[in-house]
């Protein structure tokens, strides 16, 4: 465990040495609040209620999505210069890395959730439901991030270059969470393009934590199942993604690294 | 941790029977033996390619042989990997330090993977920066090192445990040769003190001046094997390089050379050129003499250290003696 520690602190002291490797978990979806809370959320109706306290949900959801990409980078970046064999030559448990990358990449999720809350409050968006839902809610997101984490691992473990690894997230992530309930409640979507955002599993990620935040869902009463029944839903489709990507990663970092 | 590594085994060198390794179609290493003694250095000689790479990712469990086996401190590196890292440092030919934590933070780091408390590992660290003269820049990250600073801080993080063997990828690869000399001295004092070091090298003249053994690999074949001394003498000293106004005269510029000659003359009249390698205390003037009483016009004659080619023209060229004992 101590190894696992020491292995995630090297990769926060290289947040500490260049801070500008949290944007895209801090900035990054300030952004975002602000531009569709003030400039696109005058247009966007929100049925039961204020889009602010409907955007928030989304933004976390699609923020944790697109943090695949850091530890992508991070250990496509590692793979690629020989830090990982001076690593591996040590007496140290060789999963030790793993653990310490995923753990370190955890710790800027809780960052990026925490600042993205605060955020939300300052706009306008707030907690209405009970205080073990509301945990629900955070435990729920956290599950969810842990998942990106090991599929953007994934990812950087098979990819040649860092490049590689941003491109594949934007050409993935940005149709997810556009194509979703993410910003625009499902129903104002045409036939056909409703029903991919109905089962994108973005969507019912986004429509769990609204529900368990008592913020309003505007899911349409004809939507699909797992819309109807977000949280079992969104729970059974992060844990079929660790599922099927925990091994494929640790066979493809093994298979990387000892040859 | 901190128990005595060098202690519980009785042959704590190098050892490797029949070792290879095939990727899917493509033999990098085909049956390599080595015994290096504790307390010895081995080089192993080669191009790109040759083997070198991949038989130190094997030896250090980075990689898992296809054919044979080898002890490294006495432990087998398959299946006894754990005992081995303990014992062992590793230096790759890329970059092994972090480029984004300071010199003194990559040190440290390695002191509590090996183990060590907060306190020891900073004091460690410290004693290596100076030994290593990297004082000034230990704060600084390791990105913004020059080659040879980087190259030492590797070396820096090799050493952090006092492993008794060491292994140590191309390690002057791309260092000025000031630099090159500094990191052969603290090679140097490491193996005066019981240090058992394997290196790999292009160069001839590193495995000559550190090596007592030099394995000489190539395709992943072991092509020679012998101290310095027994290559030197097959391979000859320095070389004598003409170039030839007329490719003509390569007949006649091949024999006014063979009276220097401690070995046999090449001559490649495609580029001009006759090599010979030349009797110690051999004068460049005797040769331009000679050359110009048998009427052969040069446009260049230079005196140059034998390199790596020489070493396997001589082999190739050569009737197939082996020089190992």
């Amino acid at each position: 465990m101590s190894e696992t520690l020491i292995l995630a602190r090297r990769n926060l002291e290289h947040v500490r040495q260049i801070p500008e490797k949290l944007i895209d978990v801090t900035l990054q979806p300030l952004m975002f609040v602000l531009l569709f809370a003030f400039v696109f959320g005058g247009v966007i109706a929100v049925p039961n209620g204020d889009y602010k306290e409907y955007l928030i949900g989304g933004i976390l959801v699609q923020t944790l999505a697109f943090g695949l990409m850091g530890p992508g980078v991070a250990i496509a970046t590692d793979l690629g210069e020989g830090m990982i064999d001076r690593l591996r030559s040590l007496p140290i448990r060789r999963s030790s890395y793993l653990t310490g990358h995923i753990l370190a990449e955890f710790a800027a999720t809780i960052l990026a959730i925490v600042v993205l809350s605060g955020a939300g409050l300052l706009v306008g968006w707030g907690i209405e439901s009970s205080v073990p839902e509301a945990i629900g809610a955070y435990a729920l997101l956290g599950l969810f991030a842990f998942a990106m984490i090991w599929l953007g691992t994934l990812i950087g473990t098979v990819a040649r270059s860092t490049d590689v690894v941003t491109g594949i997230a934007f050409m993935t992530v940005f149709p997810l969470t556009f194509v979703s309930n993410a910003f625009v409640p499902t129903d104002s979507l045409p036939d056909g393009l409703r029903q991919v955002a109905e089962w994108n599993p973005i969507s019912c990620v986004v429509a769990a934590v609204r529900e368990l935040f008592g913020n309003p869902t505007a899911v349409p009463h004809d939507a699909a199942w797992p819309l109807q029944h977000p949280v079992v839903a969104s729970i059974g489709w992060c844990v079929l993604i660790l599922v099927v990507v925990v091994p494929m990663t640790v066979r493809a970092f093994n298979r990387r690294t000892t040859d | 941790m901190y128990e005595n590594l060098n202690d519980n085994c009785t042959d704590a060198g190098i050892k490797a029977e029949g070792l290879g390794k095939r990727f899917g179609d493509f033999t990098a290493l085909e049956d390599l033996d080595l015994v290096v003694p504790k307390g010895s250095v081995l080089g192993l000689l080669g191009h790109n390619g040759a083997g070198k790479t991949t038989t130190i990712r094997i030896l250090t469990t980075l990689s898992v042989p296809s054919t044979g086996s080898a002890t490294v401190a006495g432990y087998d590196v398959v299946k006894q990997g754990g005992e081995v890292r303990k014992r062992i440092g590793v230096a790759g030919q890329s970059a092994t330090v972090d480029g984004l934590l300071t010199g003194r933070a990559n040190l440290e780091m390695v002191g509590r993977l090996y183990g060590m408390s907060k306190r020891e590992a900073a004091e460690r660290a410290d004693e290596l920066l100076t030994r290593l003269g990297l004082t000034d820049a230990a704060d600084k990250l390791v990105k913004e090192y020059s080659g040879g600073m980087r190259r030492r801080a590797d070396l820096a993080a090799t050493l952090v445990s006092t492993p008794p063997v060491l292994f140590l990828d191309e390690p002057t690869t791309g260092l000025d040769p000031a630099s090159r000399n500094d990191l052969w001295d603290v090679l140097r004092e490491q193996v005066s003190e019981g240090v058992t070091l394997l290196l790999t090298t292009q160069y001839l003249e590193e495995a000559d001046r550190l090596a007592d053994e030099i394995v000489v690999l190539d395709h992943g074949k072991v092509a020679a094997a012998g101290s310095p001394d027994q290559l030197k003498q097959r391979v000859g000293g320095d070389r004598i390089e003409i170039t030839l106004a007329d490719p003509a005269d390569a007949g006649p510029a091949a024999e006014a050379l063979a009276g220097f000659a401690e070995n046999e003359v090449h001559s490649d009249p495609a580029a001009s050129l006759v090599t010979a390698p030349v009797r110690a205390g051999t004068r460049l003037v005797e040769v331009v003499r000679s050359l110009d009483a048998a009427g052969i016009d040069v446009t260049d004659v230079h005196r140059r250290d034998a390199t790596l080619d020489d070493v396997f023209l001589s082999i190739t060229s050569a009737p197939k003696v082996e020089v190992h004992s």
